[in-house]
């Protein structure tokens, strides 16, 4: 490293770096911005590819009568009050020739949910193996399809009953085939793979699986609502944004082609006018939904919770819209079959293709190696202006060389001072995830509030109280160098926030990117000796709480069900508590993130915005 | 200076004490970068299991203890937390009080050459007075106990943290001066892990020092002295070794432990460099690497010897340093034991110049080991060079850093 322990030249290093700080972090961010929208445009993205070789041609037939037992399965589930009606599912089941057994789960979710108005779930999953009829019992694929309450997902029950028929009388299946029917969606799931891979990271009590069936290779959710539909959605996030193989995505899309079926991602239709400001605009929206959907961190569908035990899993939901062209059952039928007999042929799990990817559509994807750079943008702010305070800091220092002053140290007595902020932030941030659940009760003994609103509204009171922090912490301390006290304070939270972001973009982009798209313009310019009341309201409205109402509204815009502001407000908090719910049922990472490490590293700048 | 001390230990104590009662514990005792194959406690319970049925317990190549550590275990592991915590107080006084000793023969040489007006005129302010050096010890002794990289290893119960608390109490008897205890304790740390041993050479250089014995060849003074020390340091080896051989009534700890260390058949992924190299080799090759890496890390001895022999406790953390790096089952227990030493020379601290950089690679390295080790083992969506590359980012922030504090001298 010439360049840097060359005296002369590293002083004209730093000087640069001192003199053009700013410039540089502006030029990155707006870099950063403008490299994320233009990934959705088209001449930038690849076309998708196939890259398992093991999927080659196979020849599909047809055959089923999933309506009617759609029409049975519902009258059923009316008889057994909206629940599962599992005898008559094990009997169904049976009498296709497939092994059934039912497990039975429960669990008292930590407060009651109102989305979904449940409080002390039971629940049975009742599923059925076919078994391979010629090979060893080494190997499994998932078909799935949720029991719902009311009118939906009948057609899906249905069709998997009629596919478990005619896959019987097929002799070409080398792996057994699990038809899964799971009550209370995500609950079921979660409680069926637990026990099917011997775990329990969730708490939730279940009944061990009787019959199982080697190791899981694939998954498929299914999710039908009416007879005719128009048009099918597929569904890729999954829990803590993780995505299944970028080839299952190809594979449906392949097959849909193949058919004559349509086929969305994110409820939109793909367009070919990509030149056009009307084609771009779609396909950033497109991918936008994308992002936030990743972002938030929720399984959007059954097959979410799958990912985690590394099984490849999507789902699939038909829509009905006004279109003229309408696909029956029949046709997906063939679709579903034409894709389990693809990922029969695999000889080993979907690992070729891309684990990491956007999709403005879905014949065009982003790879990890064109998305990444845009965050890298971001966080190269943050590093080049901790790069700029360590050469503040150390400047005092050099120029003792030359003179018999006394050198300032970076470490010690200040680090007492550094310490007191940050410890207090984190037992800030600890207490706004350990205290909105325990303390429901007493709040609701207090209050006229129910459960969920309590729980919501003591996580924003305590949040807001944390604003109040700066002017307690710095009575506690001595005042001592405060000059270099905020620098070796903003330094210590510019590195941890890097850090943080880079962790947390590694294993989910979308929520690393959206952080960094608000922290970073606020902590790289944060200065006590900034206007307080201006740079307070901004580090209020770019805050990660704040944050999140963007992304609802956002979300509300983009998928064309805009929202007023009070009803964007209620959905805030639903989301809240679903973000809470999630962490507490299926091991979500999002509510932890951002409540221990995101929020008292915002904190921590609130604390240097208000040093005195 | 007793009662920052005491409180510096209550304060390490009570934080082991939470995590050890919290759901953290277990998770912990099963990160690879915190335990290794060869310290791992899991591995230790099991070998006294295989004790108390009569079974050798090297039987089945799962542990690889010395025959002490399982004779230690088997009289206190009810009380393995304390034991723990205990050790871990035990090295930071003994590093506390080695730095008190160092500290004053370092002001003493200074007063004298200062009288003798041996230094020049613009080195007047590195010269350090009693009062900054007041409160380097406990720093020494804090880097110690409250480096998050220490706090892990105790509460994984590796038993790392036993060895450093051997080699901690070899560098306060050399540095106290007992040649006799210090060749004691140099061979009861390579009894454990065969790697101290290029500790000799520092150990030696000092205590030649200490008696104004010149580093000649040619002088019989020095030859005199060496072969006591070495003949204490080999004796007690040798004895020390026996008596593991009559403890067990057989020779099997020699290649389950030394054998193991040496031949690195298990290639767990740990934050060394061994695991992935070796695990890509062809079996004809695999000697011929073996004796490279291994002679890896023995043969900077010689150099840094030579170089630093003006400067024997310096040379030591640098031994310590290259040790942990190289050696083939690192665990971070290791690293902290070298970065302890680090508050010793902090008034040397402004000519390390690009050590923003390299502690920003090292602390970014500590936070993405366990994000990539989830990518890989649990979301399949990285493989191993994903981790390796973490690991060798990590060695290399490490080394740059050893290359950078050797410009002290």
């Amino acid at each position: 490293m010439g360049l840097l322990s060359d005296p002369s030249r590293r002083k004209v290093l730093t000087g640069l770096l001192t003199r053009l700080n700013t410039p540089i972090c502006i030029v990155c961010y707006l870099a950063g911005i403008v490299w994320f929208m233009g990934l959705a445009f088209e001449p930038f993205t690849l076309r998708t590819y196939m890259s398992e070789n093991a999927m080659g041609s196979t020849m599909v037939s047809s055959g089923e009568r999933a309506l009617s037992l759609a029409k049975e399965f519902d009258a059923h589930k009316r008889q057994a009050y909206d629940g599962m009606p599992v005898e008559w599912l094990v009997k169904a089941m049976q009498s296709r020739g497939l092994e059934v057994f039912t497990q039975s789960f429960s669990r008292k979710l930590p407060f009651p949910d109102e989305n979904k108005e449940r409080y002390m779930v039971r629940g049975t999953n009742v599923y059925g193996i076919l078994r391979a009829p010629r090979a060893p019992r080494t190997e499994a694929l998932v078909i799935s399809a949720p029991c719902s309450p009311g009118d939906s997902n009948n057609q899906a029950v249905g069709l998997l009953l009629a596919l478990a028929q005619y896959f019987r009388n097929q002799v070409y299946w080398a792996k057994d085939i699990i038809f899964l029917v799971n009550e209370h969606d995500l609950m079921g799931t979660q409680a069926w793979l637990e026990a099917y891979h011997h775990t329990n990271i969730t708490g939730m009590e279940y009944s061990p699986l009787q019959g199982r069936a080697g190791s899981i290779q694939a998954a498929l959710s299914l999710e039908l609502s009416s007879d005719v539909i128009t048009s099918l959605d597929l569904i890729l996030e999954g829990l803590n944004g993780q995505l299944p193989n970028l080839d299952l995505a190809n594979l449906f899309y392949a097959f849909c082609q193949k058919l004559g079926v349509l086929c969305t991602i994110q409820g939109k239709l793909q367009r070919n006018d990509w030149d056009t400001a009307e084609g771009y605009t779609h396909a950033a929206q497109t991918m936008m939904l994308m992002v936030l959907k990743q972002a938030c961190g929720r399984s959007w569908g059954d097959h979410g919770l799958f990912l985690r035990y590394h099984i490849e899993a999507a789902s699939v939901r038909g829509i009905n819209s006004f279109r003229h062209y309408k696909t029956d059952a029949a046709t997906i039928g063939r679709l579903l079959e034409g894709m389990v007999r693809k990922l029969n042929n695999l000889l080993e799990r979907l690992h070729q293709s891309y684990f990491f990817y956007l999709l403005p559509s879905l014949s065009r994807f982003v790879s990890i190696g064109c998305y990444m750079l845009a965050f890298g943008l971001l966080v190269v702010i943050l590093l080049l202006r901790a790069l700029d305070l360590w050469v503040h800091l150390g400047a005092p220092a050099l120029a003792a060389v030359e003179g018999v002053t006394e050198a300032q140290q970076p470490s010690g007595p200040g680090v007492l001072t550094v310490l007191t902020p940050v410890v207090i932030s984190h037992l800030t941030g600890v207490a706004l995830y350990l205290l909105p659940v325990h303390l429901q009760e007493m709040a609701v003994e207090h209050f006229p509030v129910s459960e969920t609103e309590a729980v919501v509204l003591t996580a924003v009171a305590i949040y807001t109280a944390g604003l109040a922090l700066p002017h307690n912490t710095q009575r506690l301390l001595s005042g001592e160098g405060t000059e270099q006290g905020w620098k070796v304070l903003k330094l210590t939270a510019l590195l941890y926030l890097a850090v943080l972001l880079g962790c947390t973009a590694l294993i989910n982009f979308s929520l690393g990117f959206i952080l960094a798209v608000t922290l970073v313009p606020i902590t790289a310019s944060m200065t006590p000796h900034m206007p307080k009341a201006l740079s307070a309201l901004v580090m209020v409205l770019l805050s990660p709480a704040f944050t999140v109402l963007y992304c609802v509204f956002i979300y509300q815009e983009l998928i064309e069900a805009p929202v007023s502001v009070s009803e964007g407000w209620m959905l805030f908090l639903s989301v809240i508590s679903q973000g809470i719910l999630d962490h507490a049922l299926y091991g979500s990472l999002v509510y932890p993130l951002l409540a221990l490490f995101i929020y008292p590293c915002w904190l921590m700048f609130w604390n240097i915005l208000f040093w005195s | 200076m007793a009662a920052p001390l005491t409180l510096l230990l209550i304060v390490a104590v009570t934080i082991r004490a939470v995590l050890f009662r919290s759901s953290w514990a277990e998770l912990i005792s099963e990160r690879v970068e915190v335990v290794s194959p060869l310290n791992a406690w899991k591995r230790v319970v099991e070998g006294l299991a295989l004790l108390d049925l009569g079974v050798s317990p090297y039987s089945g190549d799962v542990f690889h203890e010395t025959p002490f550590m399982i004779y230690l275990f088997h009289f206190v592991v009810d009380y393995a937390e304390i034991v723990f915590m205990v050790t871990d107080g035990i090295t930071a006084v003994a590093l506390y009080l080695s730095i008190q000793t160092y500290n004053k023969n370092v002001f003493r040489k200074q007063k004298y050459a200062l009288e003798s007006d041996r230094y020049p005129a613009d080195c007047l302010e590195l010269l350090r007075s009693p009062k900054e050096m007041f409160y380097i010890p406990l720093k020494v002794a804090m880097f110690y106990l409250l480096n998050p990289f220490t706090i892990l290893s105790c509460v994984a119960k590796s038993t790392c943290g036993l060895n450093n608390a051997i080699i901690a109490l070899f560098i306060l008897c050399t540095l106290k001066g007992s040649a006799l205890l210090s060749g004691i304790l140099l061979a009861l740390a390579t009894y454990q892990s065969i790697y101290p041993l290029t500790l000799f050479a520092p150990a030696l250089l000092f205590f030649l020092q200490r008696l104004y014995i010149p580093v000649n060849l040619r002088r019989s003074s020095f030859w005199f002295f060496t072969l006591q020390y070495a003949f204490i340091y080999v004796g007690s080896l040798v004895v020390i070794t026996g008596l593991s051989f009559f403890l067990l009534g057989s020779w099997d700890f020699i290649p389950s432990v030394y054998g193991f260390i040496f031949s690195v058949p298990d290639l767990t992924p740990n934050i060394g460099l061994f695991w992935y190299f070796f695990a890509e080799m062809f079996e004809h090759f695999r000697l011929f690497f073996i004796c490279v890496f291994q002679i890896n890390v023995f043969f900077y001895t010689i150099p840094l010897s030579i170089k630093l022999k003006e400067h024997p406790v310096f040379l030591i953390f640098m031994q310590i340093a290259i040790i942990s790096i190289f050696k083939s089952y690192p665990t971070v227990g290791d690293v902290a034991l070298y970065m302890a030493f680090l508050p010793a020379w902090s008034h040397l601290y402004r000519f390390l110049r690009n050590i923003f950089l390299v502690s920003c690679v090292l602390l970014a390295c500590s936070a993405l080991f366990p994000v990539l080790w989830h990518l890989w083992i649990y979301a399949g969506s990285a493989n191993s060079n994903f981790y390796y590359a973490i690991t060798l980012l990590f060695n290399f922030g490490q080394v740059k850093s050893l290359n950078l504090i050797s410009h002290f001298t």
